[in-house]
């Protein structure tokens, strides 16, 4: 997917103005927070769980190595085959080998964000083979060629009447007359049109939710069923998966499945939740002759060990960006990446560079939801922060900004002086407010409101003082 | 394909700061055959007698429908029964885990065994266990059990024996530990299929089964 983070104020000022993304901001805005509110309120163990999902993950992580041989011994003894890729590039080779091995026409997907990451679709439509995205939600943006713009609701920002107007334009074989008004119709023809395809599909794609090392099992988790029939009816399964979705046993996944479902749509657990490993046995009646696991790094090697480690606990729930203010006002294609929302501003800068997707983790308020909600608790704001401190160190960012920090640093390096230029500043503001056109660049998009009294230094000095203190 | 196996973890390696390899592989090994539990919600800390009602009613709230049937040979008249109370033609499609129940008793029900068929409406199945904490189905592939009928047909229909139900995800799978080989697929089923992917509106049946019916069989 080609990158537009570095366009991300334009891309943000674009999303404001759009109604029908506009209107789907505001319809779901709280739903997603309310759900998990309620699911995490009825689990009393809930908080101890994120506890131990971050411990769980911290282990494996300094383990990686080690679990991921562990992962693809088990998966060899099943009869499947482990595909190491260092980037993308490998993943996608590797998969369009492994279609052409199957003499593949048709390629079903079921969703995964790593398939997005490396974008294996244009690259099998290149050589004449057809993907076809079988989540209702992936389904909808491949017919209108866009890119998710959430990691669970991909069609997050589209609107049910854009959603006929792509069917009608894509099921030509159907009445133009029919109805398309109600959801439940438009369910029941994507299901019409993608049984056709799972019948005629020859390879299978899935992402995986967790690898497991003690048995070799991949899992997913889906609400549709898709997944499932993309692994269960053509010949060969391919599962797409980043090396940091390992983890040890089968009792660790369960922890982490308690977190996942609950933090993503605040369901107990989704509706679908499969461990698959290696091909069929041959006493089987159904399910892939073949299983391949294709392993990407893709730059997250180079994260092990670097202020950026933890990020990798990572499990795709969403929760960040239902509950991110920024995202929340202009949606995930502002981003102009694969991630969105602040896990994107963390993790896309790592895979795509600062130098691409500086704007990114400026995008935050440091509000904090985010690691609030976070049920592996990653600290994202303090990697954002990690970032901008990168975007400075490497020179890059705005002049504007670049001068301002400078000018700042230069005085709060002198005390005395800031001091006094604070109190001047606070006295000229309270009297004639915000210095219209010097500050538009701030006060275009925010308020500026005149002080009502003295400094904080000055307060806190004499707050001090009364208490008997002395000055700090 | 080695090499970029060795670029990978060699990349690994080098970020994790070397150290001792062989410690960190007993490490694993060590974690991996403990497979210790971790916490375990309370909710399900309950007599065993009281798995049933739990499970049954976690697996309503997310719009399975649960019907208690006394012993086994009871399956086959609540079947018609209730394909009967939905106007839906008397046919099914049977795993083979459920070939063996008296089904001759309802010499009107059309019984077929084997992997779902493009078309076939209706399917029955066995379930491996199921897990009380969230009315979760936990079904395992096999000879006796294609995953294409937990997948293809409409509705489902599951004989869920109540010696089958289990408190948590980690009993059933001590459970499938004890029984032996592990199959090729683990579907952990609650409810029947679902999205929100258009306007973020719940609705039932996107590709699996719309309904999920569960046998909660008493007496066996």
């Amino acid at each position: 997917m080609e990158s537009t983070a570095h366009r991300f104020p334009e891309n943000a000022r674009r999303a404001l103005t759009d109604e029908n993304l506009q209107y789907m901001l505001r319809k779901s805005a709280t739903g997603f927070q309310l759900r998990r509110r309620m699911a995490a309120d009825r689990l009393p163990e809930f908080e101890d769980l994120r506890d131990q999902g971050r411990d769980i993950k911290n282990h494996t992580l300094a383990h990686l190595d080690v679990y991921l041989e562990a992962f693809e011994a088990k998966v060899n003894e099943a009869g499947g085959h482990v595909h190491w890729c260092p980037t993308a590039a490998d993943a996608r080779n590797t998969i369009l080998r492994l279609c052409q091995a199957a003499g593949a026409k048709t390629v079903t997907k079921g969703k995964s964000m790593i398939a997005e990451e490396i974008g294996i679709n244009d690259h099998l439509e290149a050589a004449g083979l057809v993907p076809i995205e079988t989540d209702l939600g992936e389904y909808i943006i491949q017919l209108r060629k866009e890119p998710p713009s959430h990691i669970i609701a991909p069609a997050f920002h589209v609107r049910k009447e854009q959603v006929a107007e792509a069917f009608r334009a894509a099921h030509t074989d159907l009445p133009p007359d029919r109805p398309l008004d109600e959801p439940r119709e438009l369910i029941t023809e994507a299901r019409l049109m993608l049984r056709r395809r799972f019948q005629e599909a020859d390879v299978g794609i899935t992402g995986a939710n967790f690898l497991i090392a003690e048995t070799g099992a991949t899992v997913i988790v889906t609400n549709e069923g898709n997944g499932d029939l993309t692994q269960t009816l053509p010949r060969v399964h391919v599962v797409i998966a980043s090396i940091d979705k390992v983890v040890p046993t089968q009792e660790d996944a369960a922890t982490l499945l308690r977190l996942l479902a609950r933090s993503a749509t605040g369901q107990e657990f989704s509706a679908y939740t499969t461990f698959s490993a290696g091909p069929r046995r041959a006493e089987d009646a159904d399910g892939p002759a073949e299983f391949h696991v294709v392993l990407l790094d893709n730059g997250r090697s180079k994260l092990l060990g670097t202020e950026f480690q933890e990020v990798l606990r990572c499990i795709r729930c969403g929760a960040c960006m239902n509950h991110c203010p920024v995202y929340g006002a202009v949606g995930g294609h502002a981003y102009g990446w694969v991630y969105p929302g602040p896990i994107g501003s963390v993790i896309d800068p790592a895979l795509i560079g600062i130098e691409k997707a500086g704007h990114l983790p400026n995008a935050s308020t440091f509000c904090g939801r985010c690691e609030a909600v976070c049920p592996v608790r990653i600290p994202l704001p303090k990697m954002m922060r990690h970032w901008r401190e990168k975007e400075f160190d490497a020179g890059l960012g705005s002049p504007a900004v670049r001068r301002g920090l400078g000018v700042w640093g230069w005085f709060v390096r002198r005390p005395r002086l800031y001091h006094a230029a604070a109190r001047l500043a606070v006295r000229v503001l309270r009297r004639f407010g915000a210095p219209g056109p010097l500050a538009a660049g701030w006060t275009a998009h925010r308020d500026l409101p005149r002080p009502e009294g003295r400094t904080f230094q000055e307060l806190w000095a004499e707050r001090n003082r009364r208490s008997g203190r002395g000055e700090a | 394909m080695s090499d970029a196996r060795s670029q990978v973890l060699g990349a690994i390696r080098a970020a994790l700061g070397g150290g001792d390899r062989a410690e960190a592989r007993r490490t694993a090994a060590e974690r991996i055959a403990a497979h210790a539990r971790n916490i375990i919600p309370a909710r399900t800390n309950r007599p065993a007698g009281e798995l049933a009602n739990l499970f049954a009613s976690m697996a309503t709230e997310v719009a399975a429908t649960v019907e208690r049937v006394v012993d086994l040979d009871g399956v086959p008249d609540a079947v018609a029964a209730y394909l009967a109370s939905l106007n839906l033609p008397a046919e099914a499609r049977v795993a083979p885990d459920v070939a063996g129940l008296p089904w001759d008793r309802r010499p009107t029900l059309t019984i077929t065994a084997g992997p779902a068929r493009d078309g076939d409406a209706v399917s029955v199945t066995g379930a491996f266990a199921a897990v009380a904490e969230t009315g979760t189905l936990m079904l395992t592939s096999g000879p006796g059990h294609p995953t294409t009928l937990n997948f293809l047909p409409d509705t489902h229909i599951v004989v869920l024996p109540r010696s089958r139900i289990v408190a948590t995800y980690e009993d059933g799978w001590d459970r499938l530990r004890a029984e032996g080989a592990v199959p090729r697929t683990v579907n952990f089923v609650t409810g029947p299929s679902r999205t929100g992917d258009i306007e973020q509106t719940i609705q039932l049946g996107a590709h699996g089964p719309r309904r999920l019916h569960i046998l909660l069989v008493e007496g066996a």
